[in-house]
């Protein structure tokens, strides 16, 4: 980084309705050295509390207090070299400030909305952002929604349309899971693409997602670009015992809380908000049931019955593996013996959601596998 | 897909899904079909309020008007509910139960207890509850605290649309007697809403705000004053959290408690006269449980005990305002021992 290379850190936008968030603490003092992608600072909106990332490699040479708000775009802190003077620093912040204008609260509602598509007699719910290039469909794990791309759905479609749906039987889709198998599933997703005239696209998937994508991937390779598997099931045998029953079976806060909290590394990324959406969404009719088929098909005696093991050997194209090493749901250790021409990405303390516990590093890897820059 | 509506038609979609999903489900009551022999709209007003509108047109004669007398059609209700339908009677002001009291908690609340588990009574009694609206002293009344008393009832005040929606249909489906209380000065409150249906299970009060400095335990209309309370006192540096209780039978201890442990100071927010209240149950909750960790004593703020006053000027005195609840929290946060 250059003298005259200042970086600002703005405030991120997580999700349409996002305008403004609270800076909570700063987990790196002033002047230290940061890397490109550290976690530099806690913010929450009345969502989520999470960390956000460096943009860049320098000094932290500014702050926002802790406790103020800021408005999405706003600036959360300066980066630039040690041998900056303070008084360029101070310049460069007050100059951004004045000409900042935060986006309105008509204009934030005014961005793309979720769609929904017929499909099969069934309803899904999507949400595309970006234009153009090969397009990336991103596809949720059991009991999520396309919320569960908060951080990586924007940042991703920069260069492409990126697709996030939500799956039978989850968010606003229909409840209807037919028997609820992957291949079930996996038909939907083909379905889904075909409504939306996508011959093919690079597909995402989480969990459960994962194990969906790769069925389609194994069945119909022409139609996957490239294939990223987040912490996927169906790669070894071991689950956390009693979570899925567990997810399925909750009524209440205290039922499900210390359910959605195995989930994460840090549990204190587990906000009431977060509890009441989840509880808002298995409170409605059929969800309960569809959940419940949906995991019948996925495990016996507390072990995984699926294996997308064979998908993988015989699909062609590029294929990425994440993991958080902190995985408590499905150990990071079922990212062993993979095909050679895989490429394996392992993230130190991090639980069952890398793409929301390590948005910036996961972001950064699906940019290089839908670019063809990742290696085996 | 949630849109926003308003209560009164979060009531009336839980009752249309109901309906349409279980043939067992009726509504019964005073004029909830609304036949005056007009034409059109007006042949079916559906009830004082149009709480029940545009049911008749959809479920016939499933819908019954009765006379006024609430012993014999609520009494009615239980009869039918312990025969095997899902009877949903409306009483029209909750103050008016004097008259049908043996059939809900002599008769309806018995039922399981007395025949050895082997009777159910899915009898729901939708009321009306709550002053404000210059009714004068026999239609204005919070009477939930004498309901919440009686075993084998269970007492449901829903304070958004949302809850509304999902606790009435949890009510229907039930297989006990629930009273559930409407106060008249929310049916026109707004809110997200899904389409679809959706139950919220009873006994889970609702944390509507978080904070670590005093806890406002509350219920019905007094929760959204004790959201406007917190607001100005968020200003003053003063960290509300604000409990909603959803329902007084069961009653959800557990977050009381933990939320009175957080904050060690606990106000208790109650429309209703202070003897044998709602608040006083709480507070003696609190003081038996959480004693160790107070660090002030258990504040009340409610109605005094005098029947709702007629003229606006007392009636407003009457009912425990933000700036009420304000002042009563500012004496809490600032007590020290």
């Amino acid at each position: 980084m250059s003298a005259s290379d200042l970086r600002a850190l703005v405030m991120p936008k997580w999700g349409l309705t996002m305008t403004e968030a609270v800076v909570v603490k700063w987990l790196v003092d002033e002047g230290a050295d940061v890397e490109l992608g550290a976690e530099l600072v806690d913010v929450e909106t009345e969502k989520i509390l999470s960390a956000v990332e460096s943009p860049a490699s320098g000094a932290l040479r500014w702050r926002a207090a802790e406790g103020s708000t800021i408005p999405v775009g706003g600036l959360l802190g300066v980066i630039a070299d040690a041998d900056v003077p303070d008084d360029a620093i101070v310049g460069f912040a007050a100059t951004f400030e004045a000409e900042f204008t935060p986006e309105t609260e008509a204009v934030a509602g005014e961005g793309p909305l979720p769609q929904y598509v017929e499909v099969n007699g069934r309803s899904l719910r999507y949400l595309k952002l970006g234009e153009g290039g090969e397009p990336v469909v991103l596809v949720h794990g059991f009991g999520g929604d396309l919320n569960n791309w908060l951080f990586n759905h924007e940042a991703l479609s920069a260069q492409r349309a990126v697709y996030a749906l939500d799956l039978p039987g989850h968010g606003e889709s229909s409840t209807n899971v037919g028997d609820g198998t992957l291949a079930t599933l996996a038909q939907a997703v083909a379905d889904f693409m075909d409504a939306l005239e996508l011959p093919a696209a690079h597909l995402v998937g989480h969990s459960l997602g994962g194990a969906i994508a790769a069925e389609l991937a194994g069945t119909a390779p022409d139609r996957v670009r490239s294939l990223s598997l987040i912490a996927s099931v169906g790669l070894g045998r071991e689950l956390l015992a009693g979570f899925l029953d567990g997810f399925v079976t909750a009524r209440r806060r205290r039922q499900i809380k210390p359910v959605l909290e195995a989930l994460f590394a840090d549990p204190a990324l587990v906000t009431r908000r977060l509890v009441n959406d989840v509880l808002q969404y298995k409170r409605l009719d059929g969800v309960e049931d569809a959940l419940g088929a949906i995991a019948r098909n996925l495990v016996a005696d507390g072990q995984q019955t699926v294996s997308i093991r064979e998908c993988l050997a015989t699909y062609p194209g590029p294929t990425l593996v994440i993991w958080g090493a902190a995985d408590q749901i499905v150990p990071a250790s079922h990212a062993g013996g993979l095909p050679e021409r895989t490429h394996v990405e392992v993230i130190e303390a991090v639980g069952h959601m890398p793409m929301m516990e390590a948005s910036a590093r996961v972001n950064q890897v699906l940019a290089a596998q839908f670019e063809g820059r990742l290696t085996a | 897909m949630a849109r926003t509506i308003t209560m009164l038609q979060a009531i009336n979609e839980a009752l249309d899904q109901e309906m349409a999903r279980d043939s067992s489900v009726i509504v019964m009551g005073e004029d909830v079909v609304g036949g005056s022999g007009a034409e059109g709209e007006m042949d079916a007003w559906g009830g004082p309020l149009g709480v029940t509108k545009g049911l008749y047109a959809k479920y016939g004669d499933r819908l019954l008007d009765t006379p006024i007398t609430e012993s014999a059609f609520i009494g009615a209700a239980v009869g039918a509910a312990a025969s095997g339908l899902r009877p949903v009677a409306e009483l029209m002001f909750s103050d008016f139960v004097g008259v049908c009291f043996d059939q809900i908690y002599n008769q309806a609340a018995k039922f399981r207890y007395m025949f050895g588990g082997r009777a159910e009574t899915p009898v729901v009694v939708r009321t009306m509850y709550g002053a404000g609206l210059r009714a004068a002293a026999q239609h204005s009344q919070s009477p939930y605290s004498i309901f919440t008393h009686v075993p084998g009832l269970k007492c449901v005040m829903p304070v958004t649309p949302y809850d509304a929606k999902g606790l009435l249909i949890q009510a229907i489906r039930d297989n006990d007697p629930v009273i559930f209380f409407e106060h008249k000065g929310l049916y026109e409150t707004e809110g997200e809403v899904p389409e679809q249906s959706y139950s919220i299970p009873f006994g889970e009060a609702n944390v509507v705000r978080e904070g670590n400095d005093v806890s406002i335990i509350s219920l019905g209309l007094m929760v959204h004053r004790s959201l406007e309370a917190a607001e100005t006192l968020a200003g003053e540096g003063i960290q509300c959290e604000v409990v909603d209780l959803r329902t007084t039978s069961p009653l959800d201890e557990d977050t009381v408690l933990e939320s009175a442990e957080n904050t060690g100071r606990v106000v208790v927010v109650d429309e209703a006269p202070p003897r044998c209240s709602i608040a006083t149950d709480i507070s003696a909750l609190v003081a038996q449980h959480a004693f160790d960790a107070l660090e002030a004593p258990i504040t009340l703020v409610t109605a005094p005990h005098t029947p709702v006053p007629f003229a606006g000027v007392l009636e407003d005195q009457y009912m425990p305002d933000a700036a009420r609840i304000a002042a009563a929290v500012r004496r809490v946060a600032g007590y020290a021992q």
